[in-house]
């Protein structure tokens, strides 16, 4: 009885330790990144909470300008769409854009987004 | 000859047959035509300017005069005209004339080869000028026209060189206006030789372009013939014949008395009796309008009689309808017709065949009521005295009233002193309206028959005016089933009392009277009518009914009630009775009456828009209310600011987020121009977003992608600067 216990425990404490040691690992994983792609996964974050927050506003109050809000969805959207390019582009492990430098990718990021955010303006009306 | 007394029967008798429709009052030759005169011919400094350019000239003249002749300067004919016209009618100053013209009368006869037209103006006007010319000039001037007349062949020519020697011969002796104006004179001339040799042979030459009837060619080979023509043919040989040395074969002139008969057969005439003279012809090169036409065989036929020994066949009554068509013109506004006009009645004033003695009525409406006197003149055509003569009335009629006694056979008085002939109407007892009257002239002297043509029974329109009395006018409602008389009201019109009704559409307005003429008849006017006028301006007529005794109307409202489109309210009445024979035609209104009218059906029309008064289009016109969407419900403020601050909040967390992974910023570039480049890429970035904030405020898509060209070079030159230094160092700590 008491090794049916101990084992219920053992069980029960290894699927919490299970996750825990699974968010450990991916935690310690996730460190290893190097920094410059730690910033731009922080700055898609950033842009996703950014939109969530709008469309909460517009939950509450509404549509009316439904141009303002899609233009400011899309704007964030659109960036974080164009830094998971960059990351993809930065990344050194992707053995698919080996022979791309870091700095061109950057330039088309300030590029696209500099064009998307004035189309963004342009609807914002 | 004996006087023809048959065929001025005959003539009397056709004369009478065409005289069906009454005439207007035709007036002898007055001081309007005078005063005309004067206001039509107006000399330039005292020259009568040609006003055709251009027109060729057939003299050489010096090139200084032709041209300023051309533009400026004289036309001869014109003066003629206007010389003539002066001296018929007793008007105009000549000295201002005299002093300008001659000189260039002189010049022209002067000329070494002028053509017959040339000498014939030039010597018309001398004749009437009197310029001091010559014997010797004048000489010159004969011998060259003798020539012209030996070797003419158009009947221009002969005329022009005829009649030019004519006047050479009247200019010879001292001139004398009178003589020339009254009498177309033959004496022998004294001194220049205007003698024709062979008479007999230009005679025959002119006689030969005649044609059968009675019209004349203007040359051999020009087959058409015209009446003008024979006018001007007629005037030639009549020249012929006074400047003929011999006596011209008799039986010529015979016979070209029997084409000047046919040439009259061929004359034409109006409803009311006028004669004329008229081309067949009216698309000849030579065509003349028919006073023209007229005015020529008038000169023809009366320079013709009077130099031939005999009468013409012609009867007075053609002379008169002649006479009556000249004078119906009135006054001619173009100089050449007023001419025609007064030329040619000179010529019938002084004829030898017949002088027509005019009747004019100086005034035809006459008034009863301030016992006018019909008044009556006889007189030549241009106004001179007629001789002693009776008119008789011979007949009134009138179209309207058929029992109304007319007047037959009243003589009327003479007197001596205005030359009037009249007669009282009031004894005659004639009531007011509209009437014809015949009159008829009744010579004193029966010779005075052979000279004077009276031109037969003449007509003559003439209105009687007079007060029309209203008796006995009624108004009053009435209802339907009875004649209530006791609701008539008398009316006075003299007091111009109102009357004040009251009705509804179930009952009917009445109103009745009578018209009493000054001699106590029923009268007809011309317009009896009531007009009924609503509050709003909408009017409606109607007309009254006449009965053997009085005018009446009842209008039925029940009737009517589409009619006056179902509008109750106050109607002002108003009476109009008018026509041409009272004198105290009126409008007038009688009062109101206040309508009760049931409410429109559906389908009844409405009345017509009245029209607005003309200045309320300018006036501020109806504000207009526009109808916008309602806008859409926003948020509080206080709200949309909290969210804006919430907005911000992940940009705080990206930041803090930044520092806690440690960012730094090392790898800006130390050395001053990578620095620099570093530097102005961000400024760059900076104001691109500035700039799009700018466009989101105030600026339009064109400045800001105008800006955004400029700024978007200087980035990719920046950027690449920057990113290049960038990669070349990260290859080279890679290397190391």
């Amino acid at each position: 009885m008491l090794m049916f216990r101990e084992l219920e425990f053992k069980m029960a404490k290894s699927s919490t330790s299970d996750a825990q040691a699974l968010f450990r690992s991916l935690r310690s994983a996730y460190a290893a990144t190097p920094t410059n792609l730690k910033i731009i996964d922080l700055y898609v974050v950033y842009a996703i909470t950014t939109a969530v927050i709008q469309v909460v506003y517009m939950g509450i109050v509404g549509s009316f300008p439904f141009n303002s809000f899609l233009a400011g969805v899309l704007s964030c959207l659109g960036t974080a769409v164009l830094a998971v390019c960059l990351r993809i582009q930065v990344n050194k492990e992707n053995k698919e854009f080996k022979d791309l430098p870091p700095e061109r990718a950057f330039a088309d990021f300030v590029l696209c987004n500099l064009v998307l955010h004035l189309v963004v303006m342009n609807f914002l009306g | 000859m004996a006087p023809d007394h048959g065929s001025f029967g005959l003539g009397a008798l056709i004369c009478a047959l065409m005289l069906i429709c009454p005439t207007a009052s035709i007036r002898p030759i007055s001081d309007a035509h005078r005063s005309a005169a004067l206001e039509l011919f107006v000399p330039v400094d005292g020259l009568f300017p040609r006003f055709v350019c251009g027109a060729v000239f057939p003299d050489k003249l010096s090139w200084q005069w032709q041209i300023s002749n051309m533009f400026f300067g004289c036309s001869l004919e014109e003066t003629y005209h206007a010389l003539r016209t002066f001296l018929i009618l007793g008007v105009g100053e000549t000295s201002e004339i005299n002093r300008a013209t001659c000189p260039v009368v002189l010049e022209k006869l002067k000329s070494p080869s002028s053509s017959p037209k040339g000498f014939y103006d030039a010597l018309r006007v001398n004749s009437i000028l009197g310029c001091q010319i010559g014997s010797e000039t004048l000489e010159d001037v004969a011998s060259q026209l003798r020539d012209l007349i030996k070797g003419a062949d158009s009947l221009m020519d002969f005329y022009y060189s005829v009649i030019g020697l004519l006047h050479v011969k009247i200019c010879d002796k001292t001139t004398n206006l009178s003589w020339y104006l009254n009498h177309f004179v033959i004496f022998l001339g004294q001194g220049v030789s205007a003698v024709l040799s062979d008479a007999q042979g230009v005679f025959h030459s002119i006689k030969a372009l005649s044609q059968s009837d009675g019209r004349w060619r203007f040359d051999s080979n020009n087959a058409e013939s015209s009446t003008y023509a024979a006018g001007i043919a007629l005037e030639a040989l009549a020249g012929v014949v006074s400047l003929a040395d011999g006596e011209v074969d008799q039986s010529k002139i015979g016979i070209v008395k029997h084409d000047i008969v046919k040439l009259f057969d061929s004359i034409k005439s109006y409803d009311d009796g006028t004669l004329y003279f008229h081309e067949k012809h009216i698309d000849g090169s030579e065509y003349e309008g028919p006073l023209a036409t007229t005015a020529s065989v008038v000169r023809g036929v009366a320079s013709f009689a009077a130099v031939v020994s005999g009468k013409l066949n012609i009867p007075g009554d053609k002379i008169f309808g002649i006479a009556k068509f000249l004078l119906t013109i009135g006054v001619p506004g173009i100089s050449k017709d007023f001419f025609n006009q007064i030329d040619s009645l000179s010529y019938i004033e002084n004829n030898r065949i017949s002088i027509p003695l005019i009747l004019s009525l100086p005034s035809t409406v006459l008034s009863l009521t301030t016992k006018d006197q019909l008044k009556v003149e006889v007189t030549t055509v241009f106004g001179s005295a007629a001789p002693p003569l009776t008119v008789n009335l011979v007949q009134t009629s009138t179209s309207e009233v058929k029992n109304t006694p007319t007047v037959e056979n009243q003589e009327l008085q003479f007197d001596q002193e205005n030359n009037i002939h009249y007669l009282d109407i009031v004894p005659l007892k004639i009531d007011i309206g509209k009437y014809t009257l015949k009159f008829e002239i009744s010579l004193h002297d029966p010779e005075n028959l052979n000279i004077y043509a009276t031109g037969g029974r003449m007509q003559y329109l003439v209105f009687l005016t007079g007060y029309v009395k209203v008796d006995k006018p009624q108004i009053g409602v009435l209802d339907t089933d009875g004649e209530s008389s006791a609701s008539l009201v008398k009316l006075d019109f003299s007091k111009l009392d109102k009357v004040s009704l009251v009705a509804n559409h179930l009952q009917k307005m009445r109103l009745s009277f009578q018209l009493v003429t000054p001699l106590g008849h029923t009268f007809k006017p011309h317009q009896v009518y009531i007009k009924l006028r609503h509050e709003s301006k909408v009017e409606h007529i109607f007309q009254l009914e006449s009965s053997a005794r009085q005018y009446k109307i009842q209008l039925d409202f029940l009737a009517l009630l589409e009619q006056i489109y179902y509008l109750s309210g106050r109607y002002e009445i108003e009476l109009a009775i008018g026509d041409a024979a009272m004198e105290n035609s009126f409008l007038h209104i009688l009062g109101h009456i206040d309508l009760t009218l049931p409410d429109p059906p559906e389908k009844v029309s409405r009345p017509p828009p009245q029209s607005v008064d003309r200045y309320s289009r300018f006036g501020p016109k109806q504000e207009i209310l526009h109808i916008f969407r309602t806008p859409e419900k926003r948020p509080p403020k206080e709200l949309s600011f909290t969210f804006l601050g919430f907005t911000l909040l992940p940009l705080g967390g990206f930041l803090i987020g930044l520092l806690t992974l440690g960012v730094n910023l090392k790898g800006f570039p130390s050395s001053s121009f990578p620095a620099l480049s570093s530097i102005l890429f961000h400024a760059g970035i900076a104001a691109t977003l500035l700039l799009y904030g700018l466009f989101w405020l105030k600026f339009d898509l064109f400045t800001t992608l105008k800006l955004l060209g400029l700024l978007g070079v200087f980035l990719v030159f920046t950027g690449h600067r920057t990113l290049s230094y960038l990669a070349s160092t990260s290859t080279k700590t890679k290397t190391n």
